[in-house]
């Protein structure tokens, strides 16, 4: 075997695994957007394996008749309300635990972690007991609250990571030319942490968009969209909806997601390219 | 411009078990260019940034002329740094990197202008403005952050290590540049350095630190000629000053020093200074290019001489000098001599010292005695 070979078998085994990554990902997102509008009769017939007549029936339904626009409402203010909750908590201590020396510092960081290994379902009953007395039952605002709870110890430790990686000798820079220490973190700190924040920021929003237990437990006319989803397929219909159903429900749950991702993946990239060159 | 006051300045960490800044005394007249020299992990930066307000003194006070600034955040101060690392912001561009500072005092946008080309033309970086930080070369970004630290006209101008990313030669030509520049611009300086190469070639004067303490304070001229320490004289001067222990006797016609396999007698104008030491053991100092090879080299003005005699045991040709290592007894002496000198290795030589060049220092506080 001659070099050139070698080279081209390598490249071979190469693009196949970067294939069978990008199939494994990409083929059930395409299967589920096929049947998720199949017709019926396309979708129980063994001869078709891809449809041919589609409908929009499903999906509408499923968004219009059971509640799922507004559960996707519900989903963003979630997400978006956790994301302002566990960044104003979180970027003071990661900013803390990054360019601070205080006592017990690695205490503190470890019961941060310590805390996401608390099982919810534990916690599920008092939870809801709390809440009701809080009158937090059953409010957006309580479930993202919830949520923070949960991305609070990741956006500390990322943040504190991202802190770290900015030069403590910049912001003192921004101080020697003029700028107070909160003025010089606004304007020197943040501006290049930001990719970084932005990512966090998309790790939490992505996190409080696919979690169901806590959304199911803590609401019931406020449901997020994965909660209002389990619902409608499992609960209320009082059994298992059919299959076409579950297809819809899937799209209608992937794809805001994966819009979200993929313009905020675009915004970081850009970002990203400023700031380390 | 203004004179900057430092008394009996401190600064402890962990609770007093780091003392990096241990009581320092030192006025920076308006104007000057002093030199904070010392080893790594001395206590330079510390005092630095005590000047600036980034660090809090542990105790001691900070004075810019009658005003006590010990406790004023570094905004209030009107001074600028230099980082050793330059801290150019890198999410803006070079030009946006000069006229911050300028932005921050709220000059007008034709001001902030006028001045930024001022500067960048200065220092040679009118066609950089254009781009960011990463594009720059590192000699390229420390004039940016020198561009910055001197567009605000600031009272007082710190720089620390300024040149120690930079390679060999092009640290040579920022030197010059930038003692030209704080000449020109005649703003007080305190510039940290550990290369005593920079600190004699471009300070009004100088302070040597040790330890968090300073040990010396004066024109380059005088800490060379007349350091007060073993520590000052070795650590100024390349190569290092040759130090040789010797017992000072007496006998009829006055003081000897008297050496492994030498003798030195001295004229009687050492007597006073010597008296308290006879019989006992000091510490001879003489820097290499105070000495003369009988035969091979010559210096001009010496005039009380002594000689010592040695084996040569190795050369290094340097182009520029000669420096030849000697044995005497089982010591070595390094004698720099000008030029390449072509000196045969294990021939015997005869080291001639120049008495008014000669140092002696106390071998038990290492303080100098002459
Ligand atoms: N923030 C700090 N915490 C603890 N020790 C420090 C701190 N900063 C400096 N030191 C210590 O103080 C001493 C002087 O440091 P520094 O001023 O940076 O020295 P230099 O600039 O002369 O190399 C060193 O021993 C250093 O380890
Ligand atoms: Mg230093």
């Amino acid at each position: 075997m001659n070099d050139e070979t070698k080279y081209m078998l390598k490249q071979l085994a190469f693009y196949t695994f970067i294939f069978v990554v990008v199939a494994w990902i990409v083929v059930p997102l395409i299967v589920a957007t096929l049947y998720a509008f199949a017709a019926p009769k396309d979708y129980y017939d063994p001869n078709k394996v891809i449809p041919l007549h589609f409908t929009a029936k499903y999906v509408k339904t499923i968004l219009i008749h059971l509640g799922a626009w507004e559960a996707i409402k519900n989903s963003v203010v979630v997400a978006l309300l956790t994301i302002a909750i566990s960044f104003t908590l979180g970027i003071p201590a990661g900013y803390a635990i990054a360019k601070f020396i205080f006592p017990a510092k690695d205490t503190i960081k470890l019961s941060i972690v310590a805390l996401r290994m608390f099982p919810i379902p534990v916690m599920a009953i008092p939870l809801v007991i709390l809440y009701i007395r809080l009158n937090l039952i059953d409010t957006r605002l309580g479930v993202a609250l919830a949520h923070t709870a949960m991305a609070l110890p990741f956006v500390v430790l990322i943040t504190s990571s991202i802190f770290a990686g900015v030069a403590t000798e910049l912001e003192e820079a921004g101080m020697v030319f003029g700028l107070t220490r909160l003025g010089s973190f606004l304007k020197i700190t943040l501006p290049l942490a930001l990719p970084g924040l932005a990512a966090a920021a998309m790790f939490t929003f992505v996190m409080s968009w696919n979690e169901v237990f806590v959304a199911s437990v803590l609401t019931l006319s406020h449901r997020t969209l994965p909660a209002q989803i389990l619902s409608i397929m499992a609960g209320s219909s009082g059994g298992a909806a059919p299959d076409y159903y579950k297809f819809a429900a899937a799209f209608i749950m992937t794809l805001p997601a994966m819009l979200f991702v993929f313009f905020a993946r675009k915004y970081l990239i850009t970002m990203w390219g400023i700031s380390l060159k | 411009m203004v004179e900057v006051r430092l008394e009996n300045l401190k600064k402890y960490f962990d609770k007093g078990r780091v003392k990096a800044v241990d009581g320092i005394d030192l006025t920076i007249k308006d104007g000057e260019f002093l030199v904070l020299l010392g080893p790594s992990g001395c206590g330079k930066t510390t005092t630095l940034r005590m000047i600036s307000g980034l660090e809090l003194p542990t105790d001691g006070k900070i004075y810019f002329g009658d005003k006590d600034v010990t406790y004023l955040p570094p905004k209030d101060r009107n001074i600028s740094m230099v980082f050793q690392s330059y801290a150019v912001w890198p999410h803006m561009k070079v030009y946006d990197n000069i006229a911050f500072p300028l932005k921050i005092k709220k000059y007008p946008k034709d001001e902030i202008d006028k001045r930024v080309k001022w500067v960048a033309e200065l220092l040679q970086i009118e066609e950089l403005l254009d781009r960011y930080p990463a594009q720059l070369s590192g000699g390229q970004r420390q004039r940016v952050a020198v561009a910055r630290a001197i567009v605000v006209e600031p009272d007082v101008l710190l720089m620390d290590e300024p040149l120690s990313n930079l390679d060999a030669k092009l640290r040579v030509m920022m030197r010059a540049e930038i003692k030209k520049l704080q000449t020109k611009l005649k703003v007080t300086t305190v510039y940290v350095t550990h290369d005593q190469v920079e600190a004699m070639t471009m300070g009004d004067r100088i302070a040597v630190m040790k330890q968090g303490k300073l040990l010396q304070v004066g024109p380059p001229a005088e800490v060379y000629l007349k350091p007060n320490s073993i520590f000052v004289a070795t650590f100024i001067g390349a190569p290092e000053m040759n130090l040789l222990d010797v017992t000072v006797k007496e006998d009829e016609k006055g003081l000897i020093l008297e050496g492994e396999s030498f003798e030195i007698p001295l004229p009687e104008d050492f007597t006073p200074l010597l008296k308290d030491y006879v019989n006992k053991t000091v510490i001879m100092g003489i820097r290499p290019e105070h000495l003369i090879v009988e035969g091979i080299s010559e210096i001009l003005h010496v005039k009380r001489r002594a000689k010592i005699e040695g084996v040569v045991d190795f050369v290094e040709a340097l182009g520029t000098d000669t420096i030849v290592h000697a044995k005497v007894g089982e010591k070595i002496i390094k004698i720099k001599l000008a030029g390449n000198v072509n000196v045969p290795i294990r021939e015997k030589i005869k080291i001639i010292v120049d008495l008014d060049t000669m140092h002696i220092f106390d071998k038990q506080n290492e303080k100098a005695i002459i």
